[in-house]
């Protein structure tokens, strides 16, 4: 099932002159830049899951708040969709523009507003990159701690709207647990602020709401987001292994020490090769799976720490344990974890990056599926994992330029998502369901759930203008989708099995 | 898998989903109640009485996997000491009422303790929920990983909307360990002296888990490792403190709180949400040093009789704001009032997910 936009599926677009909304909206708002040929728009065609494009019907690059405001105002007198974007380094066609629709780039709202070293706060505009927090803090002695592998380039407004995660989220949370405060504009251009200043706020929790809502319940303008203290130290250890299963239960065995780590990564064979032969980080290239594993915090509790998980680890059956010497060789060891995606992409012209998360006592089997699943469908798949929080990340190896290879990556990939629902994990951890894994969403979600989704969408959009078509599927959809999945269970018995 | 059975193991939904139907059929409104040890938060609900009590136990509990999964109705001491067997907790120490305090309350009504600011609220520790819905469907969102993004965040909405949007059924939590060592420290500051210091103290990577200053003193928790709690204890001086305080300070059995919520001769409970180093309010009729301090100061409870208004005026103006646990003057509503757009859109998620204002209509304001 093809996952673009598809009338018959996804409910019929708005049929819309792009001519005459180009009109409206310049007449509505003549100081915003607004692109409508197509040599001007065929940048912002894709997000960063680019081998699914759409050319939109306009593009919008407000640079004031007003602009928006007004922008929202006639989109709604009108009907047109809105699809509402950053810096687009999502990863699941969340950003994908509407052939019929506006994308509104928010990507100038760019500015830190303010810095409170004493309230431990950041107050930034949605288009701040992540990183860029975590510098401006930085003299004061703090940090933002959600550290998605993009963060040099993605928009904190982009993270709010996928509840985006990273490396220390087992430990720091996700970006949910990081934001105190948005300030949103309605689709019919009325302000809201959704949290506060202080630790709760009356009400519903809409700002928990709001977080992963992918743009479709409202638009964020403003951001204020906790600040952590800087942990007086971190150390690293890199554990190798000569078994996948044996890193993966190596995992539960610290935990189970009563120690959580800020960082707890695994790599498998193929994404260790891969990070090795592009960054030379000194990884052990004859291991089955490595584990990167930091510590964090008071110097004192750090080196008790240490101390523990390498007993843990040896017990666990590493075959070798370094620890990073200094931060150096600690950088030099992340740095292959934080580059796995492109380095797995050197080996093959295209990589498919899959996004579930599992029960942590289910990594075996599911390995064991991926792998069976990987020869089944002749594709190659590199395993890179936020170990500690169960989240994937199966990097399928494919060449889109031969005839009907996406296809098969496609395919491959949904069937892993449906492995991780089947043993009690979810189709999505940090990257969003976007229109990526909108067919998946029928897997994991009965019709009633689904439903009760659309309700909730409904009381703050009820016309469906904020970014339709992602995160949710119609019953129209699913219905497909449960047809064709039960004919492929006759017709090849076994398939679904995990 | 920690063993799961339990003393009361109990799985009731079917019942209470039927329960819902009727309702729904019906149209009655129903008054959700577990424990009702929380009774005095929130306004008033007339409505046929819904209990969760029967439906009770530990469903799921893998400490490995740091996730438990525990239906509605049951007491929420049974759940702490499941998990104290394993070295696990709760992080976000949640209040108790009383020994009947349940799960479901705990989460409808989304109250913290003092571990709050350094650790998160019961929403943070929230993975998923199953919620009977006003067609009596049991459904759940979210799940039991870590990490979870598919479809909206339904699960962490139901944390303090106290039942209004559906009936929770069964939470998924993230645990943690238990810290390695605790030490709780007295400290003879004034209230100036004792915000100079905790300031000092809040950028710096210290292991202070709560910090509340009352009676002329700030009370301090160190938890951590051996080693970091030690050091710090030695750096910082004062009084050994008994850990018990917290737990006393949490389910408001200090001296202060004694009244209980709904004594007639005492004034109004006040509590008052407000940003990090808030300055003192300057309330008429309100002197903060006879106040409790809680969060760093973040969280503040004060006793008198106020103008309700000009209170919430006066948190509203810093950014926070101001609850009443009672006694509650008939005119005073127990919540802040909310903007005319944030309730329009209160109004509207209600009777999307709640069409027949069946769930404890009017619990937290009259409009819904």
């Amino acid at each position: 099932m093809n996952i673009l936009y598809d009338e018959r599926l996804d409910g019929p677009a708005p049929k819309l002159d792009r001519a005459t909304i180009r009109d409206s909206l310049t007449q509505a708002i003549p100081d915003m830049t607004l692109l409508s040929r197509e040599e001007d728009m065929r940048p912002f065609e894709c997000d960063g899951l680019s081998v699914y494009r759409t050319l939109p019907m306009l593009v919008a690059l407000p640079d004031t708040l007003d602009q928006v405001q007004r922008l929202l105002v006639e989109c709604h007198r009108l009907g047109v969709p809105v699809v509402t974007r950053g810096a687009g380094t999502g990863l699941s066609a969340g950003a994908l523009p509407l052939e019929h629709g506006v994308l509104l780039v928010m990507s100038r709202f760019a500015r830190i507003l303010e810095i409170d070293p004493e309230a431990r706060i950041a107050r930034v505009e949605p288009g701040v990159r992540n990183l860029a927090i975590s510098e401006a803090a930085s003299p004061y002695g703090l940090y933002y701690a959600p550290d998605p592998s993009s963060q040099i380039a993605c928009s904190i407004g982009g993270n709010v709207a996928e509840n985006a995660g990273g490396v220390h989220c087992l430990k720091y949370g996700l970006t949910v647990h990081n934001v105190i405060k948005v300030e949103i504009l309605t689709i019919e251009g009325e302000r809201m602020t959704l949290g506060s200043d202080a630790l709760d706020a009356p009400g519903f929790d809409l700002l928990a709401l709001f977080n992963g809502s992918e743009g479709m319940l409202g638009v964020v303008t403003e951001i204020t987001v906790k600040l952590l203290p800087k942990p007086e130290v971190a150390k690293v250890l890199m554990a190798s292994f000569d078994d996948v299963e044996k890193a993966g239960n190596a995992v539960g065995a610290i935990i189970e020490a009563g120690i959580i780590p800020g960082g707890l990564e695994m790599m498998d064979k193929l994404a260790i090769i891969a990070a090795e032969d592009f960054i030379g980080a000194g990884y052990p290239v004859d291991a089955e799976a490595i584990l990167l594993c930091e510590l964090d915090g008071v110097e004192a509790d750090v080196d008790d720490d240490c101390e523990t998980v390498r007993a843990v680890l040896e017990k666990a059956g590493a075959t070798g344990i370094q620890q990073a010497r200094d931060d150096a060789e600690r950088a030099k060891f992340w740095a292959g974890r934080k580059n796995a995606f492109p380095a797995v992409g050197r080996m093959s012209p295209d990589y498919y990056c899959m996004d579930g998360t599992i029960p942590r006592r289910e990594l075996a089997r599911v390995l064991k599926g991926i792998s069976d699943l990987s020869e089944r469908y002749g594709l190659r798949v590199a395993n890179v994992f936020h170990a500690g929080d169960g989240n994937m990340h199966p990097l399928i190896l494919f060449d889109a330029n031969r005839e009907g290879e996406l296809a098969v990556a496609e395919a491959l990939g949904g069937e892993i998502l449906e492995l991780c629902v089947r043993v009690g994990g979810t189709i999505t951890g940090e990257h969003g369901v976007g229109r990526e894994k909108i067919n998946q969403m029928c897997a994991q979600f009965r019709p009633d759930e689904l439903a009760t989704f659309r309700a909730a969408k409904a009381a703050f959009d009820p016309n469906d203008l904020l970014n339709p078509g992602k995160n949710i599927p119609t019953p129209a959809r699913c219905s497909e989708f449960r047809t064709i999945k039960s004919a492929s269970a006759d017709t090849a018995p076994g398939t679904l099995q995990g | 898998m920690a063993n799961a059975t339990h003393l009361s193991d109990h799985d009731a939904s079917a019942a209470l989903a039927e329960r819902i139907r009727e309702a729904n059929a019906e149209g009655t409104p129903l008054r959700i109640v577990g424990g009702d040890t929380r009774f005095f938060y929130g306004r008033e609900v007339e409505g046929s009485e819904l209990s969760t009590r029967e439906h009770c136990g530990i469903s799921f509990y893998d400490p490995v996997e740091l996730v438990v999964s525990v239906r509605s109705g049951t007491p929420l001491g049974e759940l702490e000491a499941a998990l104290a067997e394993h070295g696990q907790m709760l992080p976000f120490e949640p209040p108790r009422y009383g020994a009947a305090s349940t799960v479901g309350g705990m989460v409808a009504t989304g109250l913290s303790g003092p571990r709050r600011p350094w650790a998160g609220s019961v929403r943070d520790f929230v993975l998923g929920a199953r919620v009977i819905n006003h067609e009596g469907n049991e459904q759940r969102f979210g799940g039991e990983v870590m990490k979870n993004v598919a479809g909206y965040d339904l699960s962490r909405l139901m944390v303090g909307a106290q039942g209004t949007l559906g009936l929770i059924t069964e939470v998924s939590f993230k645990v943690l360990p238990k810290p390695g060592a605790t030490h709780s420290l007295h400290l003879e500051l004034s209230l100036d002296e004792a915000r100079q210091r905790l300031a000092e103290w809040g950028r710096e990577p210290l292991p202070i888990s709560a910090a509340a200053w009352l009676d002329g003193a700030l009370h301090l928790r160190l938890e951590g490792g051996p080693s970091s709690v030690a050091a710090t204890r030695a750096r910082i001086g004062g009084d050994d403190l008994d850990n018990d305080f917290w737990a006393a300070l949490r389910d408001q059995r200090l001296p202060f709180f004694r009244a209980g919520p709904l004594d007639e001769t005492k004034s109004p409970l006040w509590r008052l949400s407000l940003p990090h180093r808030t300055p003192a309010l300057e309330l008429p009729n309100a002197d903060e040093r006879l106040m409790i301090h809680d969060w760093a100061g973040a969280q503040r409870w004060l006793r008198a009789d106020l103008d309700a208004e000009a209170l919430r005026h006066a948190c509203q103006a810093v950014g926070g704001h101001a609850t009443c646990y009672g006694p509650r003057p008939a005119e005073v509503e127990p919540f802040t009032p909310l903007p005319e757009v944030l309730m329009k859109y209160h109004r509207n998620l209600k009777a999307q997910l709640d069409p027949k204002g069946l769930f404890n209509p009017g619990r937290l304001y009259a409009a819904f």
